[in-house]
């Protein structure tokens, strides 16, 4: 029985979840921090400044006001969907954290499948934000939830042929040898051979976490707050969280697979991977602060009229090069 | 009121439950408001929907009712001056000018030159700061965060120079039967000389974030579609007439003022959809500099408010008339009836935002939702306005 | 017709970096906001805070006014309240009707014009400016007390000559002039 429980792959993965969840959750409390100074200082404003030197403990003072929130059900709602929707949302994202490469040494499991276990398990978001909506016994969130559906259906699969493209041409859907493949210089990495497939990669991902331009299911100024405008407190806190969760899987992944992961010039480590990371987050937040939302029916076309053959006839032409050459 | 838990029973209010009579199959029952982020106020729709797009729609007014036209009856004539600072304080002046017109026509009151220029530039500044608000709340309602503050910072402005003259921000009461009740200084001139290049700086800015944004166009071309005859159906006025292609502009067809020696032109488009509404008011904001230009080229010396103007007791002569005034929103106008006492008999507040409100519920069936709240932005509504 | 669609699509997608370039170029400039309570805006002075009374130049414990009650009456949401001093009660002589006189001057020891009391509701005021403008004697103004805060509704309904003591005798003591 002990054999079993100290075998080194075990215990590999018991610290790589505790270790994700630290990751994870001071993350979120610099995203949080990162969003609001940004999106302040493109609005011409200071952004958090009271709580620490120039806000720097806005987010503790934040997360201490979530917590101490009521957590409130409205009359009438699904208790057990509607409780249990915050969870699903934010613990499926430490799962998909376990392929990801941050350096050689720092990857919580080497999988030979890793791209297909984010993939597969990225679409469990979308089953949260259903049981929130649904759960809530609110219109609103119901018409969010609804949004929320056709938008995550629609788009994975350009993210997922974009992706596709990118193991083809690096021949493996294991993270880590595709950053293997890539080399240390900016122009040895996969952006510049697979230019097209970035592009698509990234709307998409924009699109999967729900994001300006593509924020409709939690649409402000449209659904007062689309699928959670029932959550109050920790509640919302953990949606809240699972979004910024999200933001960084997306920008991980596209790091390692576009971006050349921990590889960098001068040498090569963890820090050029977050380094990169929050770059990708950065020009993220950007876009957030820049555009106005895109309709519906202009986003799902978007997806079908462009993005998809658009990836699809990258990823055709990337199988005909690899096969020849 | 207490509700019956029943809940096969439940339907809402006396609104929603009417409303309801006329259910289809299959289709969901949403109030969109009174609490909502961009209904600009406190409007409340009521809205039968087939997933995403609207069968019917029907505003719910009154939420903001606060009796000014009965307070009217209750004050004098110069007593009623700060309400009409309130019931569009987006663009009080306008307000302040159709009252002050109308009290002027029942006296025969005379206004000298220097207030009418006074009054040209004060109320033109104020609609660059309601259409600079307006761009602001329209790109919010559509999901940009960060217009409105670029906008705010010119706004800002705008209400510093207003500011130093009047002692107000928002709420003006600033005109008099008979004038204006301060004059200008030289530094507001100067300041006013000098916002003119600051803003013409800035439009480009807008056009480059906003007007060329491609995700901002596809929101709002051809999106509510507008037809002249719908417009004369309603009554409505203002950028939303301009927008249709009809270049009608108070100041034009029922000249008040000094805007007969003003030159300026009446933009309009032709394309009768929110996209023609916002080029209109993008394209008033230029007019609105010419005009400034030219007020501050020919702003004589003299008085701000004519000798024998009305004191607090004054009574106005029996009589009734009209005055309108072109606002940011249409067609302001005032209809005072005066039985020859201190107070008036009746005073009617004609509001542009009433009339382009009453038009949604044609405009707004077989929609999208999103495209509700592009529309109901482009009419650029001002929710007190309407209720008044 | 082909090739300006494709190029139309093209200045689309450019508008999209053009507007990136915008708030870019505004992250990193300077904020604009002015940045409460470590600095102040500066145009106080012409922007009106509660009313208050405007001390004679020879004696500044007392208002100008004349308690001729036009601002009482003028006012349109009836936030002003002016009560009379009444005549003095002469002990030796007979005493006279507390009847301030109206325009006149009266050399008999009449009631002096002045209030007693001069009550303000700052919570109905819409400081129009009315009061100021009818106001005779100029004897009210617009103060720049406009940071006023207070979490009693009781702090807003003042007593504009008491108050106008308090800064008076502030000042006495201070030695400087009062705003």
């Amino acid at each position: 029985m002990l054999k079993i429980i100290f075998t080194e792959d075990f215990i590999r993965i018991i610290l790589a979840a505790v270790s994700v969840m630290a990751f994870v959750g001071a993350n979120g409390l610099v995203l949080v921090y990162m969003e609001r100074k940004l999106a302040g200082h493109i609005q011409r404003r200071p952004g958090p400044y009271e709580v620490g030197w120039h806000g720097l403990l806005q987010p503790f003072a934040d997360a201490g006001k979530l917590v101490g929130k009521q957590l409130l059900m409205p009359d009438g709602a699904d208790a057990l969907l509607y409780w249990l929707a915050p969870l699903v949302s934010f613990l499926w994202v430490l799962v998909l954290f376990i392929p990801i490469p941050f350096s050689p040494a720092l990857t919580a499991y080497d999988m030979d499948l890793g791209l297909v276990l984010i993939l597969a398990f990225a679409g469990i978001n979308l089953l949260a934000l259903c049981m929130a909506g649904w759960g809530s016994n609110n219109k609103w969130s119901l018409l969010g939830a609804a949004r929320a559906v056709a938008q995550s259906v629609a788009y994975e699969i350009p993210l997922l042929l974009a992706v596709l493209a990118v193991a083809f041409a690096s021949g493996s859907l294991n993270l880590s040898t595709v950053v293997q493949y890539q080399g240390v210089w900016p122009w040895q990495w996969n952006v510049i051979i697979q230019p097209l497939a970035f592009v698509v990669y990234f709307i998409c991902a924009v699109a999967e976490t729900n994001r300006a331009p593509f924020d409709l299911p939690e649409a402000e100024s449209e659904l007062t707050a689309g699928f959670h405008t029932e959550y109050s407190g920790m509640a919302f806190g953990l949606f809240f969280l699972a979004e910024y969760a999200n933001m960084i899987v997306v920008c991980a992944l596209a790091t390692a697979l576009f971006l050349g992961g921990w590889k960098g010039p001068l040498s090569s480590g963890v820090w050029w991977f977050l380094a990169k990371m929050y770059l990708l987050l950065f020009v993220m937040i950007w876009i957030r602060w820049t555009y106005p939302r895109v309709r519906f029916d202009q986003l799902l076309n978007i997806n079908w009229k462009w993005l998809l053959p658009i990836s699809l006839a990258n990823l055709m032409a990337t199988a005909l090069f690899v096969k020849i050459f | 009121m207490h509700y019956d838990l029943n809940r096969e029973q439940i339907s809402g209010d006396v609104y929603t439950s009417r409303f309801a009579q006329g259910q289809s199959e299959d289709t969901l029952i949403l109030n969109m408001g009174p609490q909502h982020p961009s209904t600009h106020g406190v409007l409340r729709v009521i809205l039968e929907l087939d997933g995403e797009y609207i069968l019917r729609a029907e505003p719910v007014l009154g939420y903001l009712h606060r009796m000014h036209e009965a307070m009217a009856e209750n004050r004098t004539y110069l007593q009623y001056m700060p309400n009409m600072g309130r019931v569009d304080y987006v663009h009080a002046l306008g307000w302040n000018w159709a009252y002050v017109g109308a009290v002027e026509r029942l006296g025969g009151i005379e206004v000298p030159r220097r207030a009418e220029f006074i009054r040209v530039i004060t109320c033109e500044l104020n609609r660059i700061a309601s259409h600079l608000l307006w761009w602001g709340t329209y790109l919010l309602d559509l999901g940009a965060f960060t217009p409105i503050m670029y906008a705010f910072e010119d706004r800002e402005r705008i209400l510093d120079i207003l500011q130093s003259v009047s002692g107000s921000r928002l709420t003006y009461s600033f005109y008099r039967p008979g004038g204006v009740a301060f004059d200008l200084t030289d530094d507001f001139l100067a300041e006013v000389r000098s916002f003119i290049p600051h803003l013409r700086k800035r439009l480009p800015m807008y056009r480059v974030l906003v007007t060329d944004n491609i995700i901002f166009r596809h929101r709002c071309e051809k999106v509510g579609e507008l037809p002249l005859e719908m417009c004369r159906r309603y009554g409505a006025t203002g950028p939303v007439l301009r927008g249709s292609g009809l270049a009608h502009d108070v100041r034009r067809a029922e000249p008040y003022g000094v805007y007969p020696e003003l030159a300026f032109e009446i933009p309009s488009e032709a394309t009768c959809d929110a996209m023609g509404r916002y080029l209109v008011r993008m394209a008033e904001l230029e007019q609105c500099l010419n005009i400034l230009e030219q007020a501050l080229a020919e702003i004589p010396a003299g008085e701000h408010l004519v000798k024998g103007a009305p004191r607090p007791r004054w009574k106005a002569p029996a009589g009734e008339t009209y005055f309108a005034t072109e606002g940011a929103r249409g067609k302001i106008g005032v209809h005072l009836v005066s039985d020859g006492s201190a107070t008036p008999y009746r005073c009617k507040l004609r509001s542009p935002s009433f009339s382009n409100l009453s038009l949604f519920a044609e405009l707004a069936t077989g929609i999208l939702l999103s495209d509700a709240v592009s529309i109901l932005g482009s009419l650029d509504l001002v929710i007190p306005e309407i209720d008044r | 017709m082909e090739a300006a669609h494709k190029l139309q699509g093209l200045r689309d997608l450019w508008s999209l970096i053009r507007g990136l370039q915008i708030t870019g170029d505004a992250l990193f400039r300077r904020t604009v906001t002015v940045h409460y309570p470590r600095r102040e805006v500066g145009n106080l002075a012409s922007f009106r805070g509660p009313i208050k009374l405007v001390p004679r130049p020879k004696e500044p414990l007392k208002p100008k006014c004349i308690a001729c009650l036009l601002c009482m009456q003028t006012c349109p949401s009836g936030c002003i309240t002016v009560v009379r001093r009444k005549a003095p009660k002469l002990a030796a002589e007979q005493a006279q009707p507390a009847a301030a006189a109206g325009d006149e001057k009266v050399k008999k020891p009449a009631a002096p014009k002045e209030p007693e009391r001069f009550l303000y509701d700052y919570s109905l005021c819409s400081l129009c400016g009315l009061c100021a403008e009818v106001c005779p004697v100029q004897s009210i103004c617009f103060s720049s007390d406009v940071y006023m805060v207070s979490q009693r509704r009781e702090e807003f309904r003042m007593d504009l000559l008491a108050k106008l003591q308090e800064q008076a005798g502030a000042a006495k003591g201070s030695g400087e002039k009062t705003v």
